[in-house]
C-alpha cells in the first residue's frame, strides 16, 4: 500500500514482474513451438480475450451475453469485406468502429429496459446479421464468400492477440478499482439500490458493453487473416458464443483471472473432438455447461479457492481417525429404500447438494 | 401473385407463430421457465413425424396423437428433473430466468447435437397433401391449409381450457402472481410442471405441422425458439391472445418481406418488430403490467 515502509521487493513488485516475465515467455512462444503449437495457441489467445472481455460485462452485471458471436463475425466480416480496398490496419479501425456502434445501438436500445430483453436480443443478433449478410452478398454484390490473402501469418496474429490480452487485462484490472467498476458491481448486487446512490444504471452497462464489445471485435478482426477464405455461414458461428460462455463459467467470474482457466481445457477438447467429431462435440459442451450450472456455480476458481482454505484450515478429527470410518460404514450398511422412486433418490441427494435458500420463491 | 394472396399465406404462417408463441408463453410466463431449447422439442417433434410417414406411412395428424402426449411427458420430466432443483435455489424471478437460461441453453446444444448425429444435418422434406386448394377464389396448399386449420383447432382448445376451466383459471393466477395464487390454494409447482409439460406438447404439436410444409433439419430450433421469444414480448408475457395477435402479425410481415425483398431475411423481419416493440412499449402491445 502507498505510504507503508516494506522492504523493497514488495508484493506488487514481484506480481508485476512476473507478469512480466510470463507475458515475455508467451511472446517468445512462436519462435520455441511447433506450427501445430502455435496454432493452438492462437485459438487460446483469442478464445482468452473474448472471454475475459464477455467476464468484464457479464461478470459484473450477472447478465448474460449470448451475442459474443455477433461482434466476433462482425471483426472478422469487416476486415474481410474491406481488405481489397484499404490496408490492413486500416480494416481493424473500421472493425473496431463498426462493433463499437453495433454495440452502443444494441445496448441503448435493450439494456435501458429489462435485462431479459438484452439476452433475447443477443441470442439471435448474430443469426440476424449472418442472414443479412448473406442477403447483401447474393443480391447486392454478388459474392459468396471473400478471400483474406495478406502478410498477416500466425506468428503476428499471435503476437497482437496476446497484446490485445494483455490490454484487456490491464482494462479490467483497472476497472475494478475505478467508479465505473464499483457502479457494475453495485448494479449487479442489486439495481434498485445502485440507482438510490446516484449511480447512472444505464450508461454504465452500456459504457461496459461497448468496451467488452470492443476487445470481441477486435478478436475478430485479428482472426480474420486466419482463415484464407470467409462467408458469413463461417464468419457468424453460434458456438462461438457458446464456448465463451462454457470458458468463463468453467473458470468462474469472481476473479479477474478465472475466465481464463476455463479457455484452455475447452481448446484442448475441442481439438481433440471439433474435427472428427463436431456433433458429438456440441453434445459434450452441452453436458459440461450443464453441470457446471447445476453443481459448480462459482467455476474452477471457485474450486481452487475453496481447496485453498480447506489447505489453511487444521484438520478436525474430533474422534480420531475411526470416527470417519464408523460413519462410513454406517452408510454403507443402511439398507438402500427408495420410498420415492428414483427420481426421489435424485431429490434427496439435490437437496443436499444444491445451496440451501431462504425462504420460498 | 396478388398483395391479398401474399397475405393470406402471412395469416396461415402466422396461425402457426402464434401456436409455437403459446406453448412458449406457458413455459416462460406461467412456469416462469425461459427454455431456450423450446424449439429443440419443436425440432424433435418434426423429425418425429417424418420418420413416422416416411417408415410407417403414418398420417403426420394422426401421428400427433402419439408424438404430443409423449412430448408433455418428456416436458413434465425435464422440469421435475432440471427445473426443480433451480427453481427451489433461485431467490428472486430475475435469478431464476438467469439459471433456466443458462441450463436450457446447455440443453439447446445437447439436443441438437444428438439430432445430428442421429439424423445427420441434411435437410428433409415429405410430401404430404401438396395439391393446390381453391379457397375463396385464391389458391393455396392443401397442407398449409391443414395446417393452419389444426393449428386453430389447437389454439382455440387452449385457449377455452385457459378461460373456463378450475385448471386454467389456476395457470392465470399463477401466470400474474405466483405468491398469490399459493395464498389462494394453487400448488405452484405442481401446475408450473403441468404448464411447461403442456408447452413442451404445443411445441411438438407446431413441429409436427411445420414438417407437413416446410423442409427442416436438426438445426431450425434456434430460428422457431427466436420467433417464439419475440412474439410472446410483443404480445405480452403470460397473455394468450397477445400471443396469437403477435403471432399472426409477424406472419403477415414475413410473407410480405419474401414477397417484396427476399424469403432469406425471416429473422431479420422478427427483429425489427422486436425492436419497434421495444421502443414504443415495451412492456408488450397488450401487456398491462
Amino acid at each position: 500500500m502507498v505510504g507503508e515502509d516494506k522492504p523493497f521487493p514488495t508484493r506488487a513488485a514481484l506480481a508485476i514482474g512476473s507478469l512480466v516475465t510470463l507475458v515475455v515467455l508467451l511472446a517468445a512462444l512462436p519462435w520455441l513451438l511447433s506450427d501445430y503449437g502455435l496454432s493452438f495457441m492462437v485459438s487460446v489467445m483469442s478464445y482468452l480475450v473474448l472471454t475475459v472481455a464477455w467476464a468484464l460485462f457479464s461478470g459484473p452485471t450477472r447478465l448474460v451475453s449470448l451475442a459474443t458471436s455477433a461482434f466476433f463475425g462482425v471483426g472478422m466480416y469487416t476486415v474481410a469485406m474491406l481488405i481489397k480496398l484499404m490496408p490492413l490496419y486500416a480494416t481493424f479501425a473500421v472493425a473496431l468502429g463498426v462493433g463499437a456502434l453495433l454495440a452502443g445501438v444494441v445496448g441503448v436500445l435493450t439494456l435501458r429496459i429489462a435485462g431479459m430483453f438484452f439476452v433475447i436480443f443477443g441470442f439471435g443478433l448474430s443469426e440476424m446479421i449472418r442472414q443479412l449478410m448473406v442477403w447483401w452478398e447474393i443480391n447486392k454484390t454478388h459474392t459468396m464468400g471473400r478471400y483474406v490473402f495478406v502478410p498477416f501469418d500466425a506468428t503476428l496474429i499471435y503476437e497482437h492477440l496476446l497484446g490485445l490480452a494483455v490490454i484487456v487485462f490491464f482494462v479490467g484490472w483497472q476497472l475494478r478499482r475505478a467508479r465505473l467498476g464499483l457502479a457494475l458491481m453495485v448494479i449487479g448486487e442489486d439495481e434498485t439500490v445502485a440507482r438510490q446512490v446516484g449511480v447512472n444504471v444505464p450508461f454504465a452497462k452500456v459504457a461496459i458493453f461497448v468496451v467488452s464489445a470492443m476487445f470481441m471485435t477486435m478478436t475478430g478482426a485479428l482472426m480474420a487473416p486466419r482463415y484464407g477464405f470467409i462467408n458469413p455461414n463461417f464468419a457468424f458461428n453460434p458456438l462461438v458464443s457458446f464456448q465463451v460462455v462454457i470458458m468463463a463459467f468453467l473458470g468462474g467470474l469472481q476473479r479477474l483471472w478465472g475466465p481464463a482457466l476455463g479457455v484452455i481445457p475447452l481448446i484442448i477438447l475441442s481439438e481433440l473432438l471439433q474435427t472428427e467429431f463436431p456433433f458429438w462435440f456440441s453434445v459434450l459442451l452441452g453436458i459440461v455447461f450443464m453441470v457446471i450450472v447445476y453443481f459448480l456455480p462459482r467455476g474452477v476458481t471457485g474450486l481452487i479457492e475453496d481447496g485453498w482454505k480447506a489447505l489453511g484450515r487444521p484438520l478436525e478429527l474430533q474422534r480420531g481417525l475411526t470416527g470417519p470410518l464408523v460413519d462410513a460404514w454406517g452408510w454403507m450398511s443402511r439398507p438402500i429404500i427408495l420410498p420415492r422412486g428414483i427420481a426421489g433418490a435424485i431429490e434427496d441427494v439435490w437437496v443436499k447438494i444444491a445451496p440451501q435458500t431462504k425462504g420460498r420463491r | 401473385m396478388p398483395v391479398i394472396e401474399v397475405i393470406f399465406g402471412g395469416v396461415i404462417l402466422g396461425g402457426l407463430y402464434a401456436l409455437v408463441a403459446m406453448g412458449f408463453n406457458l413455459q416462460y410466463g406461467v412456469a416462469r421457465i425461459v427454455n431456450l431449447a423450446y424449439g429443440e422439442f419443436l425440432m424433435t417433434a418434426a423429425f418425429a413425424a417424418f420418420w413416422m410417414f416416411t417408415l410407417f406411412g403414418v398420417n403426420p395428424i394422426l401421428g400427433m396423437f402419439l408424438s404430443v402426449p409423449a412430448a408433455f411427458g418428456a416436458n413434465w420430466l425435464i422440469y421435475r428433473v432440471l427445473m426443480t432443483p433451480l427453481a427451489r435455489r433461485a431467490r428472486t424471478r430475475d435469478q431464476l430466468e438467469g439459471e433456466t437460461i443458462l441450463a436450457t441453453f446447455g440443453l439447446l446444444f445437447v439436443l441438437r447435437g444428438a439430432a445430428t448425429i442421429a439424423f445427420t444435418a441434411n435437410d428433409r422434406y415429405y410430401d404430404y397433401l401438396g395439391e393446390p386448394l381453391r379457397l375463396l377464389g385464391f389458391t393455396f396448399a392443401a397442407n398449409r391449409v391443414l395446417a393452419f386449420a389444426t393449428a386453430g383447432v389447437i389454439a382455440t382448445a387452449v385457449w377455452v381450457v385457459l378461460q373456463f376451466t378450475r385448471f386454467g383459471v389456476a395457470l392465470r393466477a399463477l401466470a400474474i402472481d405466483p405468491v398469490g395464487a399459493q395464498l389462494v390454494g394453487v400448488d405452484v409447482r405442481r401446475l408450473s410442471a403441468l404448464a411447461f409439460a403442456c408447452g413442451g406438447a404445443l411445441a411438438a404439436a407446431a413441429g409436427t405441422l411445420v414438417s407437413t410444409f416446410l423442409s427442416f433439419n436438426p438445426a431450425i430450433g434456434i430460428e422457431f425458439t427466436m420467433k417464439a421469444l419475440v412474439v410472446v414480448i410483443m404480445g405480452g408475457i403470460g397473455n394468450m391472445l397477445g400471443s396469437l395477435a403477435a403471432g399472426l402479425m409477424l406472419g403477415v410481415a414475413e410473407a410480405l418481406c419474401s414477397y417484396y425483398v427476399d424469403s432469406g431475411l425471416t429473422l431479420a423481419v422478427a427483429y425489427a418488430l422486436f425492436l419497434i416493440v421495444l421502443v414504443v412499449r415495451p412492456r408488450g402491445l397488450f401487456g398491462t403490467a
